[in-house]
C-alpha cells in the first residue's frame, strides 16, 4: 500500500477538483494578463511569473462549462507539466487534503464527455467527491482548437 | 568521472579533429613539413596521454601510428591515400574509444589488431622493400624488420637524452605534455641513425642463415649501435637545419599556446544561464530606465544611467562569449568530402573563404547538420565524376565552395558548387510521379517554383532523387531545421553550370532588437530585422494616399503600392482601431520574404532589446507571434511572427498557393522571386486582362466627357500635361468593347516612362494579384504577350509596350518588354 496522498483542491463550477500537490508548483492570485489574439478561447493570456512567460488556461473553458461571472476573479494554479510550467485559472482555491488511497475509484462510465477524459479518477471523501484532474490532458488543448487557431 | 580523464576526453575529441584536418590537409600537400609535424605531435600527445592514464590499447593504436607518422617523417614514405585512409580509421578507432571511455569509463575489450597490422605493414612498406633489396634471399623481412626494431630500441637511448636542446629551442608550454617535444628530437636522429641500422641488418640476417635468426641478430643488431649513436651525434647539424626550418611555425605555436594559456573552458550549461541571467537583466534595466522617466532624482538618473551602460556593454560581452567561429563546424567538412568524393570516383575541391565569421553556439549546433547534409549532396549528386566534366568541357577537379559572411546583421552561408545542376524537367517527372504534384501543376510551375519542389517533404525519399538531379535528399529536413531558427534558405541552379545554396539566418536568438507598437492597448514587439521604415500619415492624406483596390488598402510609398494590412483586423481585436483614421495612421513598412506590406498600427512606441521567451505548446498553432518577451513595466508582450502574419493576411499569396502544394502534402515555405503583382482588369466581356503593377503609374478614372482630340487621337489634359489615350480594347483581337462606351466615365491606367506619360483606358478594374505566374501559353502579337491562369482563371497578359508603340511609336520605350515572361 503507498502512502496517502496529498491533493490541491479547488473549485470549478460545481466540480470539486484536486490536483496532485508534487505536481503544483504555486498558487498566486489573479494577475494582470496578456492577450494571446486569434489564440484558441481558452487561453485566457500570459502572465509574467518572475520572468517566465507562463501560459494560462481557463479551465471553465477547457472543459467546455459555463462562463465565470465577470465579477469573480479567478485564481492561478501553475501547475508543472512536461512542457514546463503552466496555469490553470480555477473559480476557487480549497484546502491540500490528504487522502487515503483506499478511496479511489476509476471514474464511472456514465459520465461522458470531456471531463471523463480529464478526469483520472475520483476520491470519496466525507460527503462529496473528489476529481482527480489530469494536468497533462488538460495542458494538450484538443487538436481541432489548435487547428481553428491555425486557421483563423 | 575523474577531472583529469574528463580533460584528456575534451583535448582528445579536439586533438582528433585538428588531426583530420591535417591528414585531409596533407594529402593535398604530401611535402608541408609543418602539416606532418603537427600530425606527429598531436598523435604522441594522444599516446602519451592513453600511457600515462594506462588505457594500453588506446596506447597501442597510437603507437602504431606514430611509428608510421615517424616513417613518414623521416622522408622514407610519402603519403599516399591508403596511408591518409588507415590514419583516418585510426582516428575513427580512437574516436570510438574514448566514446567509450566516456560512457564506461575504459575503452571497451575489441580487437583493433587489424588495424595494428595495417598501420604497421604501412610503416614496413619502407622498410620491407629496402631490406628484401638487402637480404632477399635470407627472406629475412621478418628478422629485417626485427632487427630494424632492435635498432630503434637502441635508438631510443641516445635519443631521450637528446630532447633537452631541444626543448630549449622550442619553449615548453604547459599543456603540451614535455613528451611531445620528443619526436621533434627523433625525426631527425633517426633520419640518419635508421640507414646505418638496416644497412648491417642485411649482413647479419645473412650470417644468419644456419642459426636461429634471434640469436644471431641481437647482437649483430646490436654492433651497429654505436653507429647509430655516433650519426645521432652527427645529426646535430640536420637538427639544426630542422629548427631553422621549423622555426617560423614554432614561433606561431608560442604565440597560439600564449593564447591557450589566457583562456580557460568554461561549461557550455554556465554560458546558456550566463546569458539567460543577462537576458533578464536586461529586462530589470529595461524596468529601471521607465521609472526614470518619472523621477527627477539626479543621482539616481545617474546611477540608471550607469546600470544602462553596464548592462548593456555586459549584455555584449556575454553574447560574444557564445559566439564561435564557422569554422569550428566547417573543420569537419574536409573529410566529409574527402571520403564522399573519393568513395563516388570523383575529384573534388573545397574552398572555404570566411571561417572567421562568428555565430552563436546555438545557431552553430543547430546548422551543423544541415550544413553536413547539403555539402554530402553537393558531392554526392551535384559534381560529376571526372569524365563528365571533360565531356563538359570542364575541368576534372570540381569544386565545391563554402562561403560565409555577415550582412545586415544576418549570416550568409552559401555553398556553391559547379556541378551538374538541377534538371527541372526531371524534377517535375519525379514529383509527378511521387504523387506529390499533379500533371497540371507540373506544366504550370515557373522554373523558382520547380526548385521549391526539392524541400517538399516526400521528395526527400530514397534513391528517386539520386536518379533524378541530386538534390532533395532530406532537403526538406534541412529547410524546416533553418527555418526553425529563423533562417531562410534560397536554392538557385542552372542546369549544367551548378548549384548555389543561400542560407541566412540571425546572429543570435537570446536577445534581439525590436520596435514596440501598440494596437487596441495591446503591445507587440516587431523583430528589427523585418522592419525597413515606418511612415506616419495625418489626417489630411489618408483619403488622398491611402487607396483601396477591391476592399484592399494600399499606399503609394514612393510611387510603388503597398499594400496594407490592419493589425487590429488581422488579430481580431476591437475594431477601435478605425477610428483612428481621423488623426491619421501609423504604418510600419515591413519586409516578409521579399515582399513589403505595410501594417497600420495605432501607435508607435519606441525600440527596445527585447528577450526572446518561447510560447507554450498551446500556442504553436497561432501562426501570427514568434514569441514573447517581457517589457519593461513587467508585463507580457507578443512578438510578432513577420512571415506569419503576411502570409495569414495575404500579402504572401503563399496561403493560397500552399493550399495548392498541400494537396502535395507540403507544408514547406517558399522564397518567391518569380511572383508578380498584376493589375487585373476586364476588357469587355469574358475577358481578364493582366499588366504587372510595375508598369503602372497611377490608376485614374475621368468622365468620359474630358476627352478631347489633338491630331485626331484621343487626349486628356492630366496634371497640366497632354496624356494620350490608347483604348486598349481597340488593340486586342475579338474583344467586343461596345458596352463601357456606355459609363459615364472610364478607368485610365497611367503609364509614364522616361518623363513621358500614356493613358491606357481598360475596362474595369477588378483585382491586384501577387501570383506566381504559371501555365503560359505564349504569344499571340496583337498585344497579347500570352494567357497565364490566374485566380483559376484564364488572364490575358497585355503587352503594353507594343500597344503603345503601335499608337504612338514615337513612344520612348526603355528595354525590351519587361513583362512576365
Amino acid at each position: 500500500m503507498k502512502p496517502n496522498k496529498q491533493f490541491v483542491t479547488f473549485n470549478l463550477d460545481s466540480l470539486f477538483l484536486g490536483v496532485d500537490v508534487l505536481k503544483v508548483q504555486e498558487v498566486i492570485r489573479y494577475q494582470q494578463m496578456t492577450r494571446v489574439p486569434t489564440a484558441p478561447t481558452m487561453v485566457e493570456g500570459l502572465i509574467n511569473l518572475r520572468g517566465q512567460i507562463i501560459t494560462a488556461i481557463d479551465l471553465r473553458r477547457r472543459l467546455k462549462l459555463a462562463d465565470r461571472p465577470a465579477d469573480h476573479l479567478p485564481m492561478n494554479v501553475v501547475v508543472r507539466t512536461d512542457d514546463g510550467a503552466l496555469s490553470l485559472l480555477v473559480d476557487e482555491i480549497g484546502d491540500v487534503v490528504e487522502i487515503d488511497d483506499r478511496s479511489f475509484e476509476r471514474v464511472p462510465e456514465t459520465v461522458t464527455g470531456l471531463v471523463r477524459d480529464l478526469i483520472s479518477g475520483v476520491y470519496k471523501l466525507d460527503g462529496r467527491l473528489l476529481l482527480i484532474l489530469d494536468t497533462e490532458k488538460a495542458a494538450c488543448l484538443p487538436p481541432t482548437f489548435a487547428h481553428a487557431a491555425s486557421k483563423a | 568521472m575523474d577531472d583529469l580523464i574528463k580533460e584528456f576526453l575534451i583535448e582528445s575529441h579536439e586533438n582528433l579533429d585538428r588531426l583530420e584536418r591535417d591528414l585531409v590537409e596533407l594529402e593535398k600537400d604530401p611535402h608541408d613539413k609543418e602539416t606532418l609535424s603537427s600530425i606527429f605531435r598531436t598523435i604522441h600527445t594522444l599516446k602519451g596521454s592513453a600511457g600515462f592514464l594506462s588505457y594500453s590499447r588506446l596506447e597501442a593504436v597510437s603507437h602504431s601510428a606514430e611509428n608510421l607518422l615517424s616513417k613518414m617523417r623521416d622522408g622514407v614514405l610519402v603519403i599516399n591515400p591508403e596511408i591518409t585512409g588507415a590514419l583516418l580509421s585510426t582516428v575513427d578507432v580512437v574516436r570510438t574509444m574514448l566514446g567509450e571511455v566516456e560512457s564506461d569509463g575504459a575503452p571497451l575489450e575489441r580487437d583493433y589488431s587489424a588495424l595494428i597490422q595495417l598501420l604497421d605493414r604501412l610503416k614496413d612498406g619502407f622498410s620491407g622493400e629496402t631490406a628484401s633489396v638487402a637480404s632477399a634471399d635470407a627472406g629475412g623481412e621478418a628478422s629485417a624488420g626485427a632487427a630494424l626494431s632492435a635498432g630503434a630500441a637502441l635508438e631510443a637511448i641516445p635519443l631521450e637524452s637528446e630532447p633537452e636542446p631541444v626543448t630549449a629551442v622550442e619553449p615548453t608550454v604547459a599543456q603540451i605534455p614535455t613528451v611531445a617535444q620528443i619526436p621533434t628530437a627523433e625525426v631527425p636522429v633517426a633520419a640518419v641513425a635508421k640507414p646505418e641500422a638496416v644497412k648491417p641488418a642485411a649482413p647479419a640476417a645473412e650470417a644468419a642463415k644456419p642459426l636461429a635468426a634471434a640469436k644471431v641478430e641481437a647482437p649483430k643488431a646490436a654492433s651497429p649501435a654505436p653507429k647509430a649513436v655516433a650519426p645521432a651525434a652527427k645529426a646535430a647539424s640536420p637538427q639544426a637545419e630542422h629548427h631553422e626550418a621549423s622555426g617560423a611555425s614554432e614561433h606561431g605555436e608560442s604565440r597560439s599556446s600564449a593564447a591557450s594559456d589566457s583562456s580557460i573552458r568554461v561549461d557550455v550549461g554556465l554560458l546558456d544561464k550566463l546569458m539567460n541571467l543577462v537576458g533578464e537583466l536586461v529586462l530589470a534595466r529595461n524596468q529601471v530606465l521607465q521609472f526614470t522617466e518619472h523621477n527627477a532624482d539626479s543621482s539616481f538618473l545617474a546611477t540608471a544611467q550607469r546600470l544602462n551602460l553596464i548592462t548593456t556593454e555586459l549584455q555584449g560581452s556575454a553574447m560574444k562569449t557564445r559566439m564561435q567561429p564557422i569554422g569550428n563546424i566547417w573543420s569537419k567538412l574536409p573529410r566529409v568530402v574527402r571520403d564522399l568524393s573519393a568513395s563516388c570516383g570523383k575529384q573534388i575541391r573545397l574552398e572555404m573563404e570566411g571561417k572567421e565569421t562568428e555565430l552563436d553556439k546555438t545557431i552553430i549546433e543547430a546548422i551543423k547538420d544541415p550544413l553536413t547534409h547539403i555539402v554530402r549532396n553537393s558531392v554526392d549528386h551535384g559534381v560529376e565524376t571526372p569524365d563528365v566534366r571533360v565531356e563538359r568541357g570542364k575541368p576534372a577537379e570540381g569544386c565545391l565552395k563554402m562561403r560565409a559572411f555577415h550582412e545586415g546583421g544576418q549570416v550568409n552561408i552559401e555553398i556553391i558548387d559547379d556541378g551538374g545542376g538541377i534538371n527541372l524537367d526531371r524534377v517535375k517527372n519525379k514529383a509527378v510521379q511521387r504523387g506529390l504534384i499533379t500533371g497540371d501543376t507540373a506544366a504550370r510551375m515557373g522554373d523558382h517554383e520547380a526548385l521549391q519542389l526539392i524541400f517538399m517533404p516526400g521528395f526527400s525519399t530514397a534513391e528517386t532523387v539520386t536518379n533524378v538531379s541530386g538534390r532533395g535528399v532530406g532537403m526538406d529536413v534541412v529547410k524546416t531545421n533553418i527555418e526553425k531558427i529563423g533562417g531562410t534558405v534560397d536554392l538557385q541552379s542552372q542546369y549544367g553550370k551548378g548549384t548555389t545554396l543561400k542560407i541566412k539566418i540571425p546572429l543570435t536568438l537570446a536577445i534581439i532588437p525590436a520596435l514596440v507598437v501598440t494596437s487596441d492597448g495591446e503591445r507587440f514587439a516587431i523583430p528589427q530585422i523585418s522592419l525597413v521604415e515606418l511612415v506616419r500619415l495625418n489626417a489630411e492624406s489618408i483619403s488622398q494616399q491611402v487607396e483601396s483596390i477591391h476592399g484592399a488598402p494600399v499606399y503609394r510609398l514612393r510611387g510603388k503600392l503597398l499594400p496594407l494590412v490592419y493589425l487590429n483586423r488581422e488579430l481580431k481585436l476591437d475594431a477601435q482601431g478605425a477610428a483612428a483614421d481621423d488623426q491619421g495612421v501609423n504604418i510600419v513598412v515591413l519586409q516578409a520574404d521579399g515582399n513589403q506590406f505595410g501594417l497600420v498600427v495605432d501607435e508607435i512606441n519606441d525600440t527596445q532589446e527585447i528577450v526572446v521567451k518561447p510560447l507554450g505548446k498551446q500556442l504553436k498553432g497561432v501562426a501570427c507571434f514568434a514569441g514573447a518577451t517581457i517589457m519593461g513595466d513587467g508585463r507580457v508582450a507578443l512578438i510578432l511572427d513577420v512571415l506569419g502574419l503576411a502570409q495569414q493576411s495575404r500579402v504572401l499569396a503563399e496561403v493560397r498557393e500552399r493550399t495548392a502544394l498541400m494537396e502535395a502534402g507540403t507544408e514547406g515555405r517558399k522564397v518567391r522571386d518569380d511572383r508578380q503583382t498584376l493589375l487585373i482588369f476586364s476588357a469587355g466581356q469574358d475577358t481578364r486582362i493582366a499588366i504587372p503593377l510595375s508598369l503602372v503609374a497611377r490608376l485614374e478614372e475621368f468622365p468620359r466627357a474630358a476627352v478631347e482630340h489633338s491630331a485626331g487621337r484621343p487626349v486628356i489634359r492630366y496634371r497640366g500635361q497632354i496624356l494620350p489615350l490608347i483604348k486598349v480594347a481597340e488593340h486586342l483581337p475579338l474583344v467586343h468593347a461596345v458596352a463601357e462606351e456606355e459609363n459615364e466615365s472610364m478607368q485610365v491606367v497611367v503609364y509614364s516612362e522616361n518623363g513621358r506619360s500614356v493613358g491606357l483606358i481598360v475596362g474595369k478594374i477588378e483585382d491586384i494579384v501577387t501570383e506566381t505566374i504559371t501555365a503560359k501559353r505564349h504569344a499571340f502579337g496583337n498585344g497579347i504577350l500570352g494567357s497565364v491562369v490566374i485566380q483559376d482563371r484564364v488572364t490575358d497578359l497585355l503587352d503594353v509596350h507594343s500597344i503603345i508603340r503601335a499608337s504612338d511609336p514615337s513612344f520612348p520605350i526603355g528595354g525590351s518588354v519587361s513583362t512576365a515572361a
